[in-house]
């Protein structure tokens, strides 16, 4: 059986929220009609699902394998204080996890049934995700488990939000849906950082999908950490509403899995608007990266900057498709992209391609891209000042990521990107004393 | 009696009754045989398949100072990327030693953890990498080789200070991309700030006196002098006398179509000053 008979034989209409369970029908009725993405989809053009489809996953896990404090330790982020919400495949593990009063937290299944939420669940629920992609839909008709996060009116969030999804497949592939909403309302701040995650071999497809709805003047920070093992595999849909003089930021640091595809979108609602958009990947193998992003500019003076870089070794693909669409209304904005990748063998490939479609007249937008392989004279410059290659190469490259960390707000945080890049460049070099 | 010693100094042997004494006479004390830091035997060298270097022989011994002069395209860049170690070019017959230890089967660091310095003809430019970490972490990875913890924060501050003060380089120099956006002069006093920070065995100046106004010439050519001890050696390949008159060799070579086709003393480059090298290369 396929894994979307053995989804449609699964699908169960089962929500007790109307508006949940309308989605949900509508949902799977779009996925059924359109199955998974292939490569003769424009959008999926250079990233084929199909080795990942070939698994035979169990779609709801039997029984969630016991998860120790200890083992996550590795994939949180040592050295920042953070609220830490733990999922164990698809399971909210209350004993893992922080409480806090910063802020609620209620697990998506939880948060349908309460009745308080009526209004977010028909108002915000999947209107940012709804038709987007069938993976979406998918999402939405199987939605697993997830997090309804709120952050309320001018409440500063003091530490990170960090979300971990781990997969802990011991005999079976999985496939995990987790869902997730967040609304930071109006002159609050947080930062969260997110990370899929297996503990085993075992293959897992996540498939993600998390709407953000930032009100007035609020500040939003979302770290994604990418770094799964060689059976893993994510396609995430994020989406960010922003409402007037909202500042979003979503970074996007990839270092493994077997493919991974970011589904990135910002909805510019209000004026004044900012929404940057950084990305690291470093690949190597047959890994392939996927980086799609979207900026809607639909309200006048707003700005974007997108700024993606990625270093491809092996047989490693990296895509990134930039979509900047500047509504006719939306005058004076800049947006700005830039999409640098470096190719270290001549098996490793980049599918680059900016989209912009501008209607408004009065705008700034540029956007770059620049593919390059190691500068062989910069390497014997360094060399003969008795810098070894592979220090002298890191040294480099990682010059060449700068432009994409140097922005990310939590110290600790930084310096954990600053030796996850290291490592992956097989170095283990103090960047901390290379500002 | 006259008589040498195991160390090459002659000294008067007088014999008494019970015992033996060995007077010195310090007048004859002879300065012991320098020994050779670079030497260089019927150097075959190509690339691409254009053979370059064809023959070259050149012996620089510690605390010399050694000018290689010649038309373009003579060879000299090569002969100095050849020394370094540098990959694009293919060593096909010949020997390249350093305190008599072979070099040609070492890598570019290996080379330069030994001591050997090559000032480019053209710095490259390393955007996001700044000046003062460069420098930190080549002096570091020099002291990893050879087993050494690095060099402490406060000892290599004092280094940089001290360093930079004598190629008149500013701090906020110091903190910029190595050589991007640099001027011609400033690439090459930050050559010779890094050489400096390095204290080399031999260092090969290509060109470095090109691009840079008398001022600069004579920062950088004090900053050389300053560095010259009997215990290491220096090559300036150059085009004009002008650098002579600071960095004062003691062999001045004519390097054309990949050999030394004439040596002689520093009064050689003034004469290649006046008639060029037509008188020489045929
Ligand atoms: N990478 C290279 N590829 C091809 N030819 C080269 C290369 N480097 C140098 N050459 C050639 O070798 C010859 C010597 O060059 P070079 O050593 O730079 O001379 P000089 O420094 O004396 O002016 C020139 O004819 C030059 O064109
Ligand atoms: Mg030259």
């Amino acid at each position: 059986m396929s894994l979307q008979d053995k989804l449609a034989a699964a699908f169960q209409e089962n929500s007790t929220n109307a508006a949940v369970q309308n989605h949900k029908k509508e949902a799977f009725n779009a996925f059924a009609q359109q199955g998974f993405p292939t490569t003769k989809d424009e959008e999926w053009k250079y990233t084929s699902l199909r080795n990942v489809l070939k698994n035979e996953y169990g779609i709801a896990p039997a029984k969630t394998a016991d998860v120790s404090a200890k083992s996550i330790q590795p994939y949180l982020v040592s050295g920042v204080d953070s609220y830490k919400l733990i999922f164990v495949d698809g399971v909210f593990q209350e004993t893992l996890s922080d409480e806090s009063d910063e802020f609620s937290v209620q697990l998506l299944s939880k948060a349908i049934e309460d009745s308080k939420n009526n209004e977010i669940f028909k108002q915000q629920y999947n209107s940012l995700a709804k038709g987007v992609s069938s993976l979406s839909d998918l999402n939405t008709a199987f939605a697993q488990e997830g997090v309804l996060i709120q952050v309320a009116k001018s409440k500063v969030v003091s530490k990170p939000i960090e979300i971990l999804y781990l997969a802990s497949g011991e005999s079976s592939a999985l496939l995990l849906q987790p869902r997730n909403l967040i609304l930071i309302a109006e002159n609050a701040q947080a930062k969260f950082i997110e990370r899929h995650q297996s503990l085993t071999d075992i293959a897992t497809f996540n498939n993600v999908v998390t709407e953000v709805f930032v009100g007035k003047n609020a500040i939003f920070d979302l770290y994604k950490i990418q770094n799964d093992k060689e059976n893993a595999s994510l396609v995430d849909a994020t989406l960010v509403a922003q409402e007037k003089d909202t500042v979003a930021s979503v970074f996007t640091f990839s270092f493994g899995g077997k493919l991974t595809r970011n589904n990135l979108s910002f909805f510019q609602n209000g004026t004044g608007c900012e929404s940057n958009l950084n990305g690291v990947t470093i690949l190597e193998g047959d890994q392939l990266v996927d980086n799609h992003t979207l900026v809607a500019h639909k309200s006048p003076d707003c700005t974007s900057n997108e700024t993606y870089k990625g270093i491809y070794g092996g047989k490693a693909t990296g895509v990134f498709n930039g979509k900047v669409i500047v509504d006719q209304i939306a005058q004076r904005i800049n947006a700005y992209q830039q999409n640098d990748s470096v190719l270290l063998s001549d098996t490793a490939t980049i599918n680059s391609k900016p989209q912009l479609e501008i209607f408004a007249d009065d705008v700034k937008c540029s956007h770059g891209c620049t593919i390059g392989q190691l500068d062989k004279s910069a390497l014997f410059y360094m060399q003969q000042r008795g810098i070894p290659p592979k220090e002298a190469q890191a040294l480099l490259m990682f010059a060449f990521c700068a432009d994409a960390v140097e922005d990310i707000k939590i110290p600790a945080l930084k310096q954990k990107i600053n030796t996850m890049v290291a490592d992956k460049l097989g170095v283990s070099m103090d960047f901390d004393e290379i500002e | 009696m006259e008589k040498v010693d195991n160390y090459g100094l002659s000294y008067q042997e007088t014999k008494t009754d019970k015992e033996k004494s060995k007077t010195y006479h310090i007048d004859k004390f002879q300065k012991p045989k320098a020994r050779t830091m670079l030497k260089i035997e019927n150097l075959h060298a190509k690339v691409e398949d254009n053979d370059i270097l064809k023959g070259l022989n050149i012996e620089v011994k510690a605390g010399e100072v050694h000018a290689i002069m010649g038309p373009n395209g003579a060879g000299k860049s090569t002969f100095a990327s050849v020394v370094a170690g540098n990959e694009n070019y293919e060593v096909t017959e010949g020997s390249i030693t350093l305190e008599g230890e072979d070099l040609t089967e070492l890598d570019p660091d290996e080379r330069a953890h030994k001591g050997v310095f090559l000032s480019f003809q053209y710095p490259v430019e390393i955007p996001g990498v700044s000046v003062t970490n460069f420098i930190k972490t080549a002096i570091n990875a020099k002291r990893k080789a050879q087993g050494l913890e690095d060099m402490p924060a406060a000892e290599m501050l004092k280094k940089i200070k001290e360093k930079s003060a004598l190629l008149e380089i500013k701090r906020d120099f110091l903190s910029r991309s190595l050589n991007e956006g640099f001027s011609g002069g400033e690439k090459k006093r930050n050559e010779i700030f890094q050489m400096a920070m390095l204290e080399p065995k031999l260092a090969i100046l290509d060109e470095t006196d090109s691009g840079l106004d008398i001022d600069a010439l004579r920062i950088v050519a004090n900053g050389v002098n300053k560095l010259k001890s009997d215990d290491n050696a220096v090559v300036v390949i150059t085009h004009y006398q002008r650098l002579l008159d600071y960095i004062v060799p003691d062999y001045v070579h004519v390097l054309a179509d990949g050999k030394i086709v004439k040596s002689g003393g520093k009064e050689l480059a003034l004469e290649l000053e006046e008639k060029g090298y037509d008188w020489i290369v045929k």
